[in-house]
């Protein structure tokens, strides 16, 4: 053990936080139970419901640390709603506080700047550093600007919101909507895939298209998706597009985007011609946070994180566990909130039996549900399971299982919001 | 009993324990199959929406329910696609577990 760290658990010690000391490596508690110290980067889906189900399933014998820079978790999914303004901000935030008073997790508001594998340390952006039995990152994506290179300053970014992290990005994409004359254009650049929730560019496209349709009505949506169709929910998309919001919005597949004339607000593509928009909302490539990057853990692509789907465990580098929309997929595997929340508790159940000197579950499951919002109330649902294959070593979709809604509806809508309520308690209360 | 016997009834039980981690027997995976329900049952099965609490039902309504769903007996909208994606046993395992936990 360095002496920082010895230092820092000291520090730790004296602030009050007594569990740091006796969580150290090879103290287990009492009766076989789990004991050890996990670090969590990220408060997202993926990271906040890691630590709390390691400290309920240890029965509070770990212990875990969350490091998360923002001060409150503001959700993606039903973040569209606020753009499409039948929901506010506040509406899709929700407290860390109960990780902390109902799980005894504790909250560390800050950046993580670097991973020591070896040293099996964690260094912030305050300069404090965290030592770690297993590590769990969930970083969530980073941009890959170089790819839109107009748009790699603050101010660029601030003028053409991507809005696909949830928070002032969000609020925004709003004002810029609300600020728009009547008869302008709003388009939305959709990445070439894999991104982070894969109908969510649909989604919004509905929710601006049901905001013009009553306030701006001779507007319009422009979808232009780097893709060659609809990546998810397509007939149902299309369906909306062609009734609901029929003469309003307008979908161009194979929309490569390579970068943003900022001046004349034009989109530029590398086949198709350019486009220009009132209102530029351009969602940018993503990779694994950048965090993945300096713990060693980016496998592929140079872009996402391969883990064992049996623990989250990156094929590369031991004891660091990698969640959410930062991993390669396996077949089938949305990049989804929903699908973060059940790698964690995955992951959670193998850290624990780890630190127990167990086993971990050779037979995960994982489900997947995504509710999208067509309207303010009516809504459509895409869901799956996936269960290990223990010869091709990967989960799987179930054959015959999952599918589609036949058609939007008002009692979807309600399962949604329900949905949201009881994701983020279960993730975070 | 002389303790030759006990420490090879002990690696015995070890290699036993195992043997039965091995073939999947994971202490927890009622528990662990059960979460996957929480994000829209609520964390052990205590919703906190309009969905159902599944915690305190009787194990034989939840099999039932979740047969019906997949053979499609009971119309709905989700449950039925999500329904399939389990096997007899999961269920099994997972309407036993939630018949345990407290209803809240």
């Amino acid at each position: 053990m360095s002496i920082q760290r010895r230092d820092f658990l000291k520090a730790l010690g004296a602030a009050g936080f007594g569990t740091a000391v006796s969580a150290l490596p090879g103290c287990a508690t009492t009766g076989g139970g789990a004991g050890g110290k996990v670090v969590v980067i990220g408060g997202g889906y993926g990271g906040a419901t890691a630590a709390k189900y390691i400290r309920m399933w240890s029965n509070g014998g770990v212990d875990v640390t969350l490091v998360e820079p923002n001060p409150e978790f503001v959700s993606c999914p039903l973040s569209n709603l606020v753009i499409g303004g039948s929901k506010q901000i506040a509406d899709v935030t929700v407290s860390y506080d109960n990780l902390a008073k109902q799980h005894g997790v504790r909250i560390v508001r800050d950046m993580a700047t670097g991973v020591d594998p070896a040293t099996r340390i964690v260094r912030l952006a305050s300069g404090k550093e965290l030592a770690y039995d297993r590590l769990i990152l969930s970083p969530g994506v980073d941009f890959m600007w170089d790819n839109v290179p107009s748009l790699k300053n603050a101010d660029a970014q601030a003028r053409f919101p991507h809005a696909w992290k949830a928070g002032a990005q969000t609020v925004a994409l709003r004002n810029q909507l609300t600020a728009m004359a009547d008869g302008g254009v709003y388009a939305i650049s959709i990445p070439v895939a894999p991104y982070r929730c894969p109908p969510g560019p649909y989604e919004r496209a509905c929710q601006v298209a049901w905001y013009f349709k009553r306030a701006k009505p001779k507007s319009k949506v422009l979808i232009l998706d780097g893709n060659g169709d609809v990546t998810s929910k397509g007939p149902l998309f299309k369906k909306a597009w062609a009734e609901e919001y029929k003469g309003i919005v307008e979908y161009r597949p194979n929309h490569v985007l390579t970068d943003v004339d900022v001046v004349a607000r034009t989109a530029k593509f590398e086949v198709q011609d350019s486009v220009k928009a009132d209102v530029l909302n351009i969602v940018p490539p993503q990779r694994a946070g950048a965090i993945a990057r300096s713990a060693g853990v980016v496998t592929a692509n140079d872009r996402w994180c391969d883990v064992d789907f049996l623990t989250f465990e990156s094929v590369k580098v031991k004891d660091v566990h990698v969640l959410g929309d930062a991993i390669q997929i396996a077949t089938g595997m949305p990049k989804s909130g929903h699908m973060a929340n059940q790698h964690a508790k995955v992951c959670a159940a193998a850290v624990v039996a780890l630190l127990s000197g167990q086993a971990p579950n050779p037979t995960p499951v994982l489900t997947n549900t995504c509710y999208s919002f067509i309207t303010d109330k009516e809504v459509v649902h895409v869901c799956s399971v996936h269960q290990y294959d223990r010869e091709k070593k990967t989960v799987l979709p179930v054959p015959g299982s999952g599918g589609v809604s036949s058609a939007m509806s008002e009692i979807e809508g309600r399962y949604a919001f329900n949905w949201a309520k009881n994701i983020w308690a279960d993730t975070l209360a | 009993m002389h303790p030759i016997p006990l420490v090879a009834a002990a690696a015995l039980a070890a290699l036993a324990a195992a043997h039965a981690t091995a073939q999947g027997s994971d202490p927890n995976l009622a528990r662990s199959l059960a979460a996957t329900c929480a994000n829209c049952h609520g964390t052990n099965g205590v919703s906190v929406g309009e969905v159902p609490s599944l915690a305190g039902r009787p194990k034989d309504e939840i099999v039932r329910k979740m047969q019906d769903f997949r053979k499609g007996t009971t119309p709905a909208t989700i449950m039925p696609q999500l329904a399939k994606g389990y096997t007899d046993e999961q269920i099994e395992l997972v309407a036993g577990w939630f018949a345990t936990q407290k209803a809240k």
